[in-house]
């Protein structure tokens, strides 16, 4: 379904002004209710005081703090890698995936479909659990390896499904005109297919980058120690007390998320174009 | 020692005749599960020609072409399209070009690309691809909107796009699924002159697939009319329109009053029959199949001649009744019944003012002239 340009739409009917009034305050009411604690979690990362609770002057020290954490900057540098190739490996199997379950027949391939979405609705102590058991199983030393297969196995679902929608809505004749052309069905992939899903490529490997970034639980199953993950350090940190160095990190998050935000949705305008 | 120089006999060309078809297709039949999309077609079109397949939805005209384009390998038979067997070859190994249905535009590439998608697949040089594009964009009016992206053009200008897209390889067959099926009226017209006016101008055969017989007509040398997978008729246009062979052509292309008719009498050269619903005319016995009792009559409501007084020079002349009366604005359609009760559609110009015109209830004098009937038979075996 597509929805009109915001411009052509029309405005709610003004004869309901009080209806729109309220409808209108509580608008910004939810909006108060999911940003407001965001706001205040960034504001006190800027306090010099301890607490969370009392403003008592503006500092950067919890930033320079941070900085100079090694063991937090060192998460970091391990997360970043786990979900980069995590990302890369979900987005490589997730369209490869996607475009065989689409273009070609084969035998049970609905409940191929419902197999591959699994992961993504399995409860991720299940998933945790059973993962561990199976590297154990295999006796696959928790690390690196064993936490990227994890992420992998419910990130690329999520690329699965967005290129999937995409290609639902792409004219079968594209790939034949490619191929009549000339094109060997590699190549009409390549330079017709391909571009086409850039954008649900690019969604679908933006989801399977944040899911990992931010997976805890599976993480904790899967993980050693010399591949400890943000999430992991922050939660261990946390549970010493809060602390105003975890605001501080909080926005420099919030921050790079929007910005990476902003960033994939102009590439996918770009792509789209 | 100087050897003689021998006629090379088995050459395969040399016992080719010199008007070898473009396309040679020959007993080809494809099923999908168990319905029979193609049944046991031959048919060979020249090189040059401008052909025509014509049928209802899922007549297996779109499935004959898409195994002329490779898309679709057949289940039984050959196909060799400028003397070689294509059969089984993959549809980028073949010398032919289609024009899709929905143009299938590259969206993320400009008209010059898209255009020239062709032969950067070939691996024509960069020089020799710009010089040819901007031909083809010269021989399709787009000059101007080279670096247009398709959403950025309208409907017509796309059609040409996927036109210029698909010749510009030269291929030794272009393919046109309904090109012209999702323009307006008005462009759809103008479309079907120039698409004639161009395949003239580059003397490249045109495969061409719909199921408007209007279009087949204005444009083809030849149609191929398709029922059910099987071929109905395989003719000029005014072949099939004037001389069709079954009822089922003679009631797809154009209009036509369909009548079952039954042979009572021979009198010389000439027959009587009797109609549906009663009425009797006479017919040449020529056009009555041999041996048959029961045929039908076929009458186009054109030919259907109608006055306010008896009609001299005609085989056949009546009264009959209007029933009702349809305006159209060059044409009226009425339909009349006759005493016997025998009901014939029928068209009149709606000429000049000093003409009256004719209305619902009004009496009328029918004439049925020799030349304009056609018989066929009652249970057509599909001419081959």
């Amino acid at each position: 379904m597509k929805l009109s340009p915001i411009a052509k739409r029309p405005l709610l009917p003004t004869g309901l002004r009080l209806l729109n009034w309220s409808l209108g305050a509580w608008t910004a009411l939810v909006f108060l209710f999911l940003y407001l604690p965001i706001a205040v979690l960034v504001f006190y990362s800027f306090n010099t005081s301890k607490l969370n609770v009392v403003w008592e002057g503006f500092t950067f020290k919890w930033y320079a703090a941070l900085a100079e954490n090694t063991p937090l900057l060192g998460a970091l540098k391990n997360s970043l890698i786990i979900a980069t190739i995590a990302t890369i490996l979900s987005v490589l199997i997730g369209t490869v995936g996607a475009w065989l379950l689409h273009r070609y027949r084969y035998r049970f391939a609905r409940s191929i479909q419902t197999l591959v979405c699994i992961p993504m609705i399995m409860p991720e102590i299940v998933m945790g659990i059973s993962l561990l058991i199976l590297f154990t199983v295999s006796q696959l030393e928790l690390g690196f390896t064993t936490v990227i297969l994890a992420h992998v196995t419910f990130c690329f679902p999520f690329v699965l499904v967005a290129v999937q929608a995409r290609l639902h809505g792409l004219d079968p004749a594209l790939e034949e005109a490619a191929l009549d052309l000339g094109a060997t069905p590699l190549k009409a992939f390549l330079l017709v297919i391909m571009p086409c899903l850039l954008p649900a490529v690019i969604s679908g490997g933006l989801m399977a980058f944040t899911l990992s970034l931010d997976e805890y639980i599976i993480t904790v199953f899967t993980n050693g120690l010399e591949s400890r993950t943000l999430p992991q350090e922050v939660f261990g940190l946390a549970r010493k007390g809060l602390n105003p160095m975890l605001n501080a990190l909080s926005a420099v998050f919030i921050v790079t998320t929007v910005a990476f935000v902003i960033f994939s949705e102009y590439l996918r305008r770009l792509a789209a174009r | 020692m100087a050897r003689s120089p021998r006629p090379e006999l088995t050459h395969p060309l040399a016992s080719m005749p010199d008007t070898a078809p473009m396309i040679d297709i020959r007993n080809v039949t494809k099923r999908f599960g168990a319905f029979t999309a193609v049944a046991d077609i031959s048919l060979q079109i020249q090189t040059g020609e401008f052909l025509t397949l014509l049928g209802p939805s899922g007549c297996g005209k779109t499935t004959l072409l898409r195994m002329l384009s490779g898309f679709e390998t057949p289940d039984v038979g050959s196909i060799h399209i400028a003397g070689e067997e294509v059969t089984h070859l993959a549809p980028y190994r073949r010398n032919v070009n289609q024009v899709f249905q929905s143009y299938a535009l590259f969206p993320h590439m400009s008209v010059r690309d898209n255009i020239g998608f062709g032969l950067r697949m070939q691996k024509v040089s960069d020089v020799e691809t710009r010089q040819r594009v901007a031909e083809v964009i010269d021989l399709v009016a787009l000059g101007g909107f080279e670096d247009r992206m398709p959403h950025q053009l309208s409907g017509g200008q796309r059609q040409r796009v996927a036109l210029a897209r698909a010749i510009v390889p030269r291929p030794a067959v272009l393919l046109l699924d309904e090109p012209l099926s999702a323009l307006d009226a008005k462009l759809r017209h103008q479309m079907q002159i120039e698409l004639k006016r161009l395949q003239k101008r580059l003397a490249m055969t045109f495969v061409f697939v719909t199921h408007d017989q209007e279009e087949a007509l204005t444009m083809s040398d030849r149609i191929a009319v398709f029922n059910k997978g099987r071929l109905e008729q395989f003719g000029t246009a005014t072949e099939i329109y004037h001389q069709p062979r079954t009822a089922f052509v003679a009631d797809f292309i154009g209009e036509a009053n369909l009548l079952d008719a039954e042979l009572l009498s021979r009198h010389g050269t000439t027959g009587l029959i009797r109609l549906d619903g009663g009425l009797e005319v006479r017919v040449p016995l020529s056009a009555w199949p041999l041996d048959e009792p029961r045929a039908i009559l076929s009458v186009r409501p054109e030919k259907v001649c109608i006055s306010a007084a008896p009609i001299e020079g005609a085989e056949n002349s009546f009264e009959a009744t209007i029933t009702e009366e349809i305006f159209q604005g060059a044409i009226d359609r009425l339909k009349v019944r006759t005493e016997a009760g025998t009901v014939f559609t029928a068209v009149v110009a709606n000429e000049s003012a000093m003409m009256r015109p004719f209305h619902e209830g009004d009496r009328v004098w029918c004439g049925l002239h020799f030349d304009d009937l056609i018989v066929v038979r009652a249970n057509a075996t599909p001419a081959t």
